[in-house]
């Protein structure tokens, strides 16, 4: 019998800033003062909060520490685990309020969220399936499997109003309804765990948090179909999510929760894992399966969808990892509570990969139907340094930006693609008044330049056209007759392309151009990027009454473009300047200012 | 993704050899085997040359060009052997917003080669690499299995001279 707990985060963010260390310094520090037997480690999924890693969390108090490191390690096991004292500085300052320590619920990050997807997260070894059977896992398929007809788990499914969470929101019991009514010898169940989208890492949160959920809900999908095999295609940049997959695969054959004859009902169904090798393009649902086939992961015209015609030529259906996760608490819970929940045409919560110039960086969980203001405002923390909002970007390179004007929209997937941009598969990044639009949306771009696969001539040559005219604007080269060009071609682009990869890669540079024309306008008109990132843009300048003629710039000019005598105010060669940014940082008396 | 023949000699052993194809004899029959034993073949041999994909080819049973194909199409394949120490820098937007296309160019302007090279001493490489998922860290960059997050350009220097 253990009287306290220790969690310590072992995802993937908290791993990179070093929470392994904290566990091995943990182990090690109860050893010594002899509390081996009476604290219990361990190693959980991720808390969401990432900004604050490595958390530990201590229970039955429930203290979360934050930004924990191997000094602060000694003070907790000799204060609040020997001497039963929290130690109050170590804490996240959100929970501490004078004197009383608060729950977590009642943070702003936490408070408003409803952690369905995410419920183990943080909270269960993932390593261990005994624990995630002690949160009712598993009992979901047993229910499935004893005493549902595929018919009535499709009508559950059908009700809750589940919308595929990869970014397409299709509804997921009418997908497997398509692929149980076509007959054929064999069937599958595929998961895409190809998280391409950059900046977005729930469905990695997920797999490394609680990877069962996965497991059980990809196997109520082989009950409800006839599908004896399932594979999770996963990106290979994932290696601890990989890891806790294959242990969880191991672990639930050994319990006959995988295999032949699953609990004496009759079923059989395995799960095997495939590993993408770094292509965007195989989070598409026909280049995804192609990749499984074994070959260059290029997609196929639909239809056949692949309900009739997916992997290796067989009715398939393909989920999210973020769907797979809310199937078991649905069947559990029932479709009347999942749809309880959300608005009226998107049921449910959804998780967001929160990230760039916010406070709060993380994944949060929020019922659908929160505004954006919520999120960025109150969840977020708001945006570091004073800085004024600017545009929150959602749907990575398939999406667009949502500007300040619709920051109090509800957030849906109707909702979202009214105001330009898509749901996606859940990042969103906040950017400031010192991002630039133009750039942003070049960024993205080059991105979808590099990822296209070739395959069809739309997306092939006219993503790189798209760019090339993007890259003039930013150099200061671009034409007013440029941004009716962008629109003509971006849609035709949506329209011929072969698959959703080229059909929206123009929403970036569509939605930023509807939203901060005058950015735009300001780079064709004025030669003039607003937020300075522009390169070819700006130039820097030393303002006379403020330099003192100090001659540090100069020193470190690594090109020697600052000239001036000691005491002097100093110039800037601007056609020798590089605009590396050396001298404004060096410069003490803010005398460098770029324009 | 255009990559050009390694210039330099291959130097298989023949342990190499008899692992890649103790896993090919294993998974050969496997239905789309091909992907999986590239994987373990760069393992292996850190990249794919010639050799390796000619292997690859006769063991599976599969057309050299197709083999090819898949080995040039995914960006995690390489036919060029990369350095003692692979650094990447996180590109994804929530890095990239944050600052670390400076961080890439300060590693390149140190290092002297551009993202996508090797050193001449075969100590670093350099790449620009797609969203790792620590968008809480940004930005973000690693050297082999090393994490360095929350990076401003003036820390280049002292993470290169730990190696």
């Amino acid at each position: 019998m253990y009287r306290s707990t220790v969690l310590i985060c072992g995802g993937t963010g908290c791993t990179s800033s070093g929470s392994e260390k904290i566990v091995a310094a943990m182990k090690n520090e109860l050893a010594r003062v002899g509390l081996e037997k009476e604290v219990r480690v361990i190693k959980t999924g991720c808390f969401g909060l990432c900004a604050l890693g490595p958390i530990m969390v201590v229970y039955p108090e429930g203290a979360f520490y934050a930004r924990m490191t191997e000094d602060h390690v000694k003070e907790v096991v000799e204060e609040h685990l020997l001497k039963g004292r929290i130690v109050k500085h170590l804490l996240y300052s959100e929970t501490v309020e004078g004197d009383t320590v608060k729950s977590l619920d009642e943070t702003p990050f936490y408070g408003k969220q409803n952690r369905v997807a995410l419920r183990n997260c943080g909270v269960i070894d993932p390593e261990n399936i005994k624990e995630y059977i002690a949160r009712d896992g598993y009992q979901a398929l047993a229910k499935v499997l004893t005493s549902m007809t595929p018919d009535d788990v499709i009508q559950v499914m059908t009700d809750s109003g589940l919308r595929g969470r990869g970014g397409a929101g299709f509804p997921t019991g009418r997908k497997w309804m398509f692929a149980k009514a076509n007959e054929a010898d064999q069937k599958y169940v595929c998961c895409n765990a190809d998280e391409g989208d950059p900046g977005a890492f729930m469905d990695r949160s997920i797999l490394e948090g609680d990877p069962h959920v996965v497991l059980e809900g990809m196997t109520i999908a082989g009950y409800c179909i006839g599908a004896s095999q399932g594979y999770i295609y996963v990106r290979a940049e994932y290696p601890i999510a990989v890891k806790r997959l294959q242990i969880a695969i191991r672990q639930a054959r050994e319990m006959g929760l995988l295999g032949k004859n699953i609990f004496g009902s009759g079923f059989d169904f395995d799960i095997d894992l495939r590993l993408g090798a770094g292509a965007f393009v195989c989070g598409e649902e026909t280049a995804l399966m192609t990749s499984i086939e074994g070959h260059r992961g290029e997609p196929r015209p639909r239809p056949p969808f692949p309900a009739l015609k997916g992997l290796f030529g067989k009715p398939t259906i393909l989920n999210n990892v973020e769907t797979w996760a809310n199937v078991p608490r649905i069947i559990l819970n029932g479709a009347g509570w999942f749809a309880s929940m959300g608005t009226e045409k998107s049921k449910g919560t959804k998780v967001f990969a929160l990230g760039g110039k916010i406070h709060n960086t993380g994944l949060v969980e929020i019922p659908m139907g929160t505004t954006m203001r919520e999120i960025v405002e109150e969840i977020g923390g708001g945006i570091p340094g004073g800085k004024a909002f600017k545009a929150a970007q959602t749907g990575g390179p398939s999406g667009g930006c949502i500007a300040a004007n619709n920051l109090d929209v509800p957030i849906d997937y109707d909702n979202l693609i009214a105001a330009g941009s898509m749901m996606g598969s859940g990042g969103l990044i906040v950017m400031d008044e010192d991002t630039c639009m133009v750039d942003i949306a070049k960024f993205f771009l080059e991105f979808t330049v590099d990822e296209s696969c070739g395959k069809c001539t739309p997306c092939r040559i006219g993503t790189k056209r798209l760019y090339e005219i993007l890259d003039r604007i930013t150099k200061g080269e671009g034409t007013l007759e440029d941004l009716d060009r962008i629109e003509e071609l971006a849609n035709y682009l949506k329209s011929n392309a072969l698959c959703a990869l080229g059909q929206t890669a123009p929403n970036p540079v569509l939605s930023t151009l509807r939203n901060f024309r005058d950015e735009y306008i300001a780079h064709i008109v004025e030669k003039r990027c607003p937020a300075g990132v522009c390169k070819s843009l700006v130039h820097y300048e030393i303002l006379p009454d403020k330099c003192k003629g100090c001659t540090l710039c100069a020193k470190n000019c690594p090109v020697g473009a600052i000239t001036g005598n000691v005491k002097q105010p100093h110039v800037i060669d601007i056609k020798a300047c590089i605009k590396c940014g050396a001298c404004i940082e060096k410069c003490r008396f803010g005398a460098i200012v770029k324009k | 993704m255009s990559e050009k023949q390694a210039v330099i000699p291959f130097r298989g052993t023949p342990e190499q050899e008899a692992q890649l194809n103790a896993f090919i004899q294993e998974h050969k029959d496997e239905a789309g085997a091909l992907m999986p034993t590239l994987q373990k073949a760069q393992e292996i041999y850190g990249y794919l040359p010639r050799e390796v994909q000619i292997m690859v080819a006769e063991g599976l049973g599969v057309p050299l060009e197709e083999v090819y194909g898949v080995a040039t199409f995914y960006a995690q394949f390489t036919l060029t052997p990369k350095g003692q120490y692979r650094i990447s820098v996180c590109l994804g937007t929530a890095c990239y917003v944050k600052g670390s296309g400076n961080v890439l160019d300060e590693i390149s302007k140190q290092l002297g080669i551009q993202a996508g090279q090797c050193t001449p001493d075969g100590k670093f490489s350099l790449d620009a690499c797609r969203c790792i998922g620590a968008c809480g860290l940004a930005p973000v960059m690693t050297v082999n299995d090393d994490v360095y997050g929350r990076l401003v350009p003036e820390d280049v220097a002292k993470i290169l001279a730990t190696y």
